[in-house]
């Protein structure tokens, strides 16, 4: 509980967290909160103004931008912490091989993430995807593979630190097992920093499902995406501009929270990170 | 210096020739065939094969690899589905108007970074230090292709001060410039954040510095040690953060030229895949990633041209 209030006591770590919990809170209970199906055709009422039975309006086929909003939060918070949990475990796993194993493993391993990280990710993604078709297994592989490489750099550095070290060197010298030494002695000293850092890019991860989306290879129609309702709303900006301030509102609320919340996550729980 | 630079220069070569190799697994382990996509779903069996053929996939895989790899080097990234046209010839006739929109961004941030970040660090832990810092972590949070929607609604749509579409008249220099002030806004807004945080924190190291209280205790007119003195030398990792920052600013061009409906090679791959032409997909991908390296390797040599501790650690 300490923590908790440690970010409280911080003006915009307490704004970032409050963001967190609207969003979160209302992509759960997205349900609860409206009274109309995100995907539900209602010809008559396409391009109503916003108003008390249409909170944001409707959009080109009539569909209710509010509750689209509300749904495209499960996606998008779907997407970022599925596909960071399995950079991140992946991450881990090959910068712990990459830091403990043999030189020249480690040499091919960092020439592999170098490349991999010489990919401007959006053209990576539009060349995948292209192979694919849009869905968003597509959209999370692409984010694996951007995000891996830095997550297995920085394990690997400070697995490379703590090989050396005398707590590492005894249980060498009473015969743990190199499983046993990674598991015990290096995963734990080496798995905090890496978190907080994980949970920082979980607004870029965010900006991704929606990037992709908004080029119509994310989801597909009809799942509301908030990439995908930018994308209507770029269609009809002249004539209905609200529904492409609808579709950028909850991104630009849900990265600030994230950003702010991560920041301050990092001020306290790792000075050194400042910075990064 | 030279061996130095040498030894960048291999490990750029050989950075670009592993990232190829990467780009012919994916393409290989992926599932779906690029014959079947440039055809379309429509396409018989008979025809699949055919395109196989010539294309060469149904050639082993280490032919395949081969192929691809040593007419790769060659610039030969294969000819475009429908016109025939070289791949590389199409995406470096579309690179200038990607790298005027990145040099756009790198100005607005430039521009806007090293000033902030400059009067942020002098007045340390003011109210205007606080603002700024904030203001740099939320455009970095900001997604670009978000800001490209709401300026373009902004500026184009509402206020109509700019315009909304186009890469301006050929030819016409103020024109253009006038056609790339949004799109770059859009590219660069990120990297004012990026780097106001930058040379806030190395200006608050270099004011620290011995020769900075010298300079002082000179009584040299204060405005002359922090942008003569101080600034000259904390500016120096911003190089570095725009060689990484100009990958990036790639991946926001291909927002930018879309929402503004500017030619470029995002644009470009784009429409390519629409049109399902992957040939130029590849050859994108390909070129912008070489692109990125090389701006790499420039900025790395830039560095270690200022600053001899870098040459000596490599």
């Amino acid at each position: 509980m300490g923590q908790v209030r440690r970010v409280l006591r911080e003006p915009l770590g307490a704004f970032g967290l409050a963001l967190v919990v609207l969003v979160v809170v209302m992509s759960i209970f997205a349900g609860l909160l409206t009274q109309y199906d995100p995907a539900g055709l209602s010809p008559r009422d396409r391009f109503l103004d916003p108003s008390t039975t249409h909170l944001l309006g409707t959009d080109q086929l009539g569909r209710d931008l509010f509750s689209r909003v509300l749904f495209g939060g499960r996606i998008a918070l779907y997407v970022a912490l599925v596909s960071t949990a399995i950079s991140l475990a992946a991450g881990i796993v090959l910068g712990l091989i990459a830091g403990y194993g043999p030189r020249w493993l480690d040499n091919v391993m960092i020439l592999l993430f170098d490349a991999l990280k010489s990919f401007p990710t959006v053209m990576l993604a539009l060349a995948l995807v292209t192979l694919t078709g849009p869905s968003l297994t597509a959209v999370m592989v692409v984010v694996i593979i951007v995000n891996v490489p830095g997550y297995a750099r920085i394990i690997r550095t400070q697995t490379i630190a703590l090989k050396s070290s005398e707590f590492v060197m005894a249980a060498q010298s009473m015969g743990a097992s190199t499983a046993r030494i990674l598991r015990v002695h290096i995963l734990p000293n080496v798995i905090g920093p890496i978190v907080i850092l994980a949970s920082m890019d979980i607004p870029v991860v965010i900006a991704i499902e929606a990037g992709m989306s908004f080029l119509g290879l994310g989801v597909r129609p009809p799942t509301p995406s908030w990439g995908s309702i930018l994308n209507d709303g770029f269609a009809n900006i002249r004539e209905t501009p609200w529904i492409a301030i609808a579709g950028g509102l909850p991104i630009i609320v849900t990265t600030l929270g994230f950003t702010f919340l991560g920041e301050t996550l990092r001020d306290i729980f790792d000075p050194r990170l400042k910075g990064r | 210096m030279l061996a130095y630079a040498a030894k960048r220069l291999g490990l750029s070569v050989v950075i670009v020739s592993v990232a190829m190799a990467l780009l012919f697994c994916m393409i290989y382990l992926i599932p779906g065939d690029p014959a079947s996509v440039a055809l379309g779903p429509r396409a018989s069996e008979a025809m699949k094969e055919a395109l196989r053929v010539r294309m060469g996939l149904d050639q082993p895989v280490w032919t395949q690899f081969w192929n691809f790899y040593s007419s790769a080097w060659r610039g030969d990234f294969g000819n475009e589905v429908l016109s025939g046209r070289p791949v590389i010839e199409v995406v470096l006739q579309q690179l200038p108007y990607t790298l005027a929109l990145i040099v756009g961004g790198i100005t607005w941030s430039v521009g806007l970074g090293i000033p902030l970040g400059c009067w942020a660090a002098v007045k340390r832990g003011s109210f205007a230090d606080r603002v700024v810092g904030v203001l740099s972590v939320a455009v970095i949070a900001v997604p670009s292709f978000v800001v490209a929607i709401y300026a373009l609604l902004i500026f184009a749509v509402s206020l109509r001060w700019l315009p909304a579409i186009g890469a301006g008249e050929p030819g016409h220099l103020g024109d253009q410039l006038i056609h790339l002030i949004l799109p770059s806004l859009a590219v660069g807004l990120g990297w004012v954040g990026y780097i106001a945080r930058m040379v806030r924190a190395s200006m608050l190291e270099v004011l620290e510095a011995p020769h900075i209280r010298t300079a002082r205790a000179f009584g040299l007119p204060d405005a002359l040690v922090t942008y003569r003195y101080a600034l000259t030398i904390a500016i120096l990792p911003t190089v570095t953060l725009l060689g990484i920052g100009i990958g990036q600013m790639l991946s926001s061009a291909v927002f930018a030229e879309i929402v503004f409906a500017r030619p470029g090679v995002g644009r470009l791959v784009y429409d390519a895949i629409l049109t399902r032409n992957f040939p130029v997909v590849t050859g994108a991908v390909l070129v912008t990633t070489a692109f990125f390296v090389l701006v790499n390797l420039i900025a790395d040599l830039v560095i270690g041209a200022l600053d001899p501790r870098v040459r000596s650690s490599f």
